[in-house]
């Protein structure tokens, strides 16, 4: 193999599992380490630059990171990274004196963004620090889309939602509130000079099984109802409930039943329980909720009699796999199984939609109804129209929005400079020695062996009572220390220096993970096979040095690395050192913030 | 400065035979010098015992006084142990032998340990040809005591603080093999794939099996016209015939069977390959091992890998016919048979 490019910034931040995974690159360790020194606003601020809502993502992130966090490589679970980031939003202090500076002087552009969901909040957020004149859309009185009308206050407290919300909307940004945007045509006749539409996938699936007219107003679209409780137009519900569907979307419809009035609350899934959708800790909160969950029963029928809904008829069925590994649901011959409901909820999924759009603005459409875009530049067929969020590639999640956001916001500001959408900012990237001495670091290399830690839940009693009671009540600070100490410090990286290197193995002997292999230079696969231990997993890089004095050379598995720096300890000449990288995607920030001519 | 060791093991790392994993066979964190060829002797006989299934609490570690002495303390934690006085591991490592033959012996020493104020007990635990490892660590200084000239310096060598030696060397090898030692093995610290299938053969030898391992001393003796440095050692390696390590379970294919190499059968059924085409040497040829031996040393070479072994080696316990149990798992019936077997004993001396 050929020695690893080091010079290559991508290939540090591939060795940081979590920052990598985060679609918007958020520095993980780093902030982390800064919960660790008691350093919250620090901390929330490296978050903000990233994802720009720590409090929400804190407490509501898909949290891609985790699955991928090396910690769940080494032992059972992975830093419990998200909820971290709430101990720095709970725990910072002032940060208005830290916000961007907002230009008094526009440099001239006008932007309209249409929906006010965290994709539009993000491009204001990048763009209003450099001159744009911003203006937001959005159907509703109150901006934060989905994150408003969505995700239940007692997983996300709308203080929360509005501090972080504000700190946009304070950018000076005009906001259109109460507005339904019906017409794009009509947005494009002004004057702007690219709009950016973030409207979401808000329409929620139906299922037209018999019964489903007569039981009318009984039936709720899971979205639908959850916006409409949101905005305190629905108050109350039936004692039973039946909640259709296995998604995040049916967690939240079946835990805001039992703060309704539900009582008997059911969730049925027409699938096998392990392939539900809905995130394992969701699935957990509303079991611990006593709210059971079937599998294997699609729906038949609503039940009817005398124009009032008495429940659903399920069949019962089982997976089966054919050859090609597709599965199919086949009955079991089971007698099929009723069960009653005074209310039942449809969340069976999203579509997106956009009949405000004409079809003849020269925006083409494709699969799905979903607008044919450029996926790096986030561009439409039309060269002014750009789209991010929900409403780009369909139904997502917040962290997936602000990221779409931040690479719309820098094609938007390179368009309406009138420079290549391709030639988009380089990562800022750093590398710094983490030597103090001998043998001491910059950074606590001891790797501590606690298991993941548990966030504390309010009491039930007062949880179910109340809809805008908070479940989780978030680490404190000593035991978000003790979490954010199972942080590895990926980012702190063991960089190989071969001239140094004596070769008297004494790093490889040292690694407690295996991860150094001094051998003769092979092909990949071959090398993989004959290391100290097995490199088998091909989504782990091997960083490869360049020939030593006795020809051979070091080979090191980034996979189960510890970061511990023994190797840099043990190593006599300092051939290995610590060093830490940080990477961070670069927003839109012109270089300068001087008006744009016309 | 770390002081533990992270308690994670790399997840694929497969556990051996009896169930154990690499890094049971690991123990404290070093406190010797970041680079010493010891810690690497350290990591290579982890390696032989893992490899070797050896049970942690079937071996006994032993050793004197020095930095290579200490080495016992980072490997096999989960063994028995004995830190004797400088120079005195043979006397205890012959009692220990003598009261328990079921467990296996490891005998860590320095040069100045064996070759200086050790050398009488050196020789005399060969003669005896005790059942047990012999490793000397050999950096041609006392590490310890901060880098004096060992008995084992090279004459001409220099000195880190610029002073050269004056004085013959004496040979470890060469005495070993002077002496009859039943097997005996050099190599180099720096040299595991070499190093790791010779501890192995050791541990499978029924008798003494020394092996001198040259280990740089990064600290005291790794200087420009030293003679144990890195780079010298490199410089100057010999090697006769790799050796290659086939335990027993392992079926021997037909190229090994009928193939150019030399297979030796040890005691316990596995089995010891050497490459023919690599060398000529065999050794079982005690005469040619001396040869070789001393050959290389007037080339100004450093001859390496399995230079001697007995096939018939017997070792003390067969020697004496002991008794087939550790002494102590005797019971008073044995060892107080009666007066009726008293009366026989007797009865021979009559
Ligand atoms: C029940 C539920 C729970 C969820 N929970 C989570 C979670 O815990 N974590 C997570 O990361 N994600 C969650 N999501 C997904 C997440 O809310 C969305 O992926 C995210 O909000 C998408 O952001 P966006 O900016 O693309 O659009 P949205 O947040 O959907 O915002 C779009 C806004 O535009 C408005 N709008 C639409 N069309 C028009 C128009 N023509 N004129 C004016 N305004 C318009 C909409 O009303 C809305 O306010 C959840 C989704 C649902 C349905
Ligand atoms: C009886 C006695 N004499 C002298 C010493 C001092 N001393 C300690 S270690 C040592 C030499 C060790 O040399 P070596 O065995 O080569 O070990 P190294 O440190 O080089 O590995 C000496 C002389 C001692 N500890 N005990
Ligand atoms: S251990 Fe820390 S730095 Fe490494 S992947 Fe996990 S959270 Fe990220
Ligand atoms: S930092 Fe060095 S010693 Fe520690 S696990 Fe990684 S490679 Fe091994
Ligand atoms: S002084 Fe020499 S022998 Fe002792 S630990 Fe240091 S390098 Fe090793
Ligand atoms: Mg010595």
């Amino acid at each position: 193999m050929k020695p690893t490019n080091i010079q290559d910034p991508e290939y540090f931040h591939k060795v940081v599992d979590c920052q990598y995974a985060c679609p918007a690159h958020t520095p993980v360790p780093e902030y982390i380490r800064l919960i660790a020194a008691e350093r919250y606003t620090d901390a929330y601020m490296i978050n903000w630059e990233s994802n720009v809502f720590p409090g929400i993502l804190g407490r509501t992130c898909d949290r891609p990171c985790e699955p991928a966090c090396r910690r769940g490589r080494v032992e059972d679970e992975p830093v419990a990274i998200c909820r971290l980031k709430r101990v720095a939003a709970d725990n910072k202090s002032d940060v208005l004196d830290r916000m961007p500076e907002i230009p008094e002087i526009k440099n001239g552009k006008k932007i309209a963004l249409i929906g006010g969901g965290p994709a539009s909040l993000t491009v204001a957020r990048d763009l209003a620090p450099l001159g744009y004149e911003i203006h937001l859309y959005d159907e509703w009185n109150k901006g934060g889309g989905m994150m408003r009308t969505q995700i239940p206050a007692f997983r996300l407290p709308e203080s929360v939602l509005d501090e972080e919300v504000n700190y946009i909307l304070d950018m000076g940004i005009s906001t259109h509130f109460n507005t339904y945007v019906s017409s794009l045509k009509e947005v494009l006749d002004q004057d702007y000079d690219a709009v950016f539409i973030g409207t979401g996938a808000p329409k929620g699936r139906d299922l037209h099984l018999p019964g489903r007219e007569e039981a009318g107003p009984r039936i709720h679209i899971g979205i639908e109802w959850l916006a409409s409780v949101a905005f305190e137009h629905t108050k109350s519900i039936g004692k039973k409930v039946i909640i259709l569907g296995g998604g995040n979307t049916a967690m939240d419809c079946c835990r805001t039943s039992r703060r309704l009035g539900g009582e008997d609350v059911k969730v049925v899934v027409r699938s096998p329980f392990n392939t539900m959708k809905a995130s394992p800790w969701e699935i957990e909160d509303a079991q611990s909720e006593d709210i059971p969950i079937y599998n294997n029963m699609p729906p038949k029928e609503f039940v009817v009699e005398n124009g009032q809904l008495k429940g659903v008829l399920f069949e019962k069925v089982e997976a089966v796999y054919d050859e090609k590994g597709k599965r199919n649901l086949v009955p079991t011959g089971e007698p099929d199984v009723f069960f009653e409901a005074d209310d039942v909820i449809i969340a069976i999924g999203q579509d997106n939609a956009f009949p405000w759009i004409e079809r003849d603005l020269g925006i083409e459409f494709g699969k799905w109804d979903l607008p044919v875009l450029n996926k790096t530049t986030f561009q439409s067929t039309l060269p002014k129209v750009f789209f991010g969020g929900d409403a780009a590639f369909g139904p997502e999640n917040v962290i997936t929005a602000v990221a779409h956001g931040h690479q719309a916001a820098i094609s938007v500001d390179l368009f309406c400079r009138g420079k290549d959408l391709w030639e988009r900012p380089s990562p800022m990237t750093n590398l710094v020695s983490q030597k103090m001495g001998i043998h001491e670091w910059m950074y606590d290399s001891a790797v501590v062996s606690d298991i993941r830690y548990a966030v504390p839940h309010a009491d039930k009693k007062k949880t179910l009572t109340n809809r805008k009671v908070e479940v989780e009540l978030g680490f404190d600070q000593q035991l978000g220390f003790k979490e954010a100490q199972r942080c590895l410090n990926c980012d702190v990286q063991t960089v190989f220096n071969t001239s140094r290197c004596i070769e008297c193995d004494a790093c490889m002997d040292i690694c407690p993970t295996s991860c150094i292999t001094f051998t003769t230079n092979g092909k990949e696969e071959d090398l993989r096979g004959r290391l100290l231990a097995p490199a088998e997993d091909l989504s782990q890089d091997l960083y490869i040095s360049d020939i030593l004095k006795t020809g051979r050379i070091m080979v090191k598995d980034e996979n189960v690395c510890l970061h511990c720096g023994l190797c840099a300890e043990r190593c006599p000449t300092a051939a290995w050192d610590m060093q830490k990288f940080f990477y961070n995607v670069t927003k839109a920030s012109s270089e300068c913030l001087t008006p744009i001519p016309a | 400065m770390s002081y533990v060791k992270p308690v994670f093991s790399h997840p694929d790392l497969p556990a051996n035979k009896v169930g154990y994993r690499k890094r049971d066979y690991e123990g404290a964190i070093s406190t010797l010098c970041a680079g010493c060829g010891h810690d690497s002797i350290s990591g290579a006989i982890v390696q032989a015992c893992y490899e070797l299934s050896i049970e942690p609490h079937r071996l006994a570690k032993l050793s004197g006084i020095g930095c290579s002495s200490k080495t016992p303390t980072y490997f096999l934690s989960n063994s028995h142990g004995f830190n004797t006085v400088h120079g005195r591991m043979p006397s205890v490592a012959t009692g220990a032998t003598m009261a328990n033959k079921d467990l296996l012996y490891l005998g860590v020493s320095g040069d100045g340990d064996s070759a200086s104020i050790g050398m009488g007990q050196f020789v005399h635990v060969i003669r005896r040809n005790l059942n047990m490892v012999y490793i000397v660590m050999n950096n041609g200084c006392y590490g310890l005591t901060k880098g004096q000239d060992s008995a084992t310096a090279d004459f001409g060598s220099i000195s880190k603080g610029g002073s050269q030696n004056h004085f013959q060397p004496i040979d470890l090898v060469g005495m070993a093999l002077e002496l009859r030692a039943s097997f005996v093995a050099r190599s180099f610290s720096g040299d595991k794939k070499q190093l790791v299938p010779l501890i192995k053969l050791a541990l499978s030898h029924p008798g003494f099996a020394f092996i001198d391992v040259l280990s740089p001393c990064v600290t005291f003796n790794n200087n420009v016209g030293s003679t144990k440095s890195y780079e010298f050692i490199r410089d100057h390696l010999e090697y006769p015939a790799p050796a290659d390590y086939v335990p027993k379970a392992k079926e021997i294919t037909v190229d090994y069977a009928a193939g150019t190499g030399t297979l030796v059968t040890l005691h316990d059924g596995s089995t010891l390959r050497l490459d023919k085409l690599a060398g000529d040497h065999d050794p079982s040829d005690h005469l040619n091992a001396l040869r070789r031996h001393h050959e290389a040393v007037a080339n100004g070479e450093i001859l390496t890998g399995l230079l001697y072994m007995n096939k018939e080696s017997e070792t003390l316990h067969q020697l004496f016919n002991t008794v087939e149990v550790p002494l102590n798992s005797l019971r008073e019936t044995e060892l107080m048979p009666g007066t009726a077997a008293l009366e026989k004993i007797n009865q021979l001396f009559r």
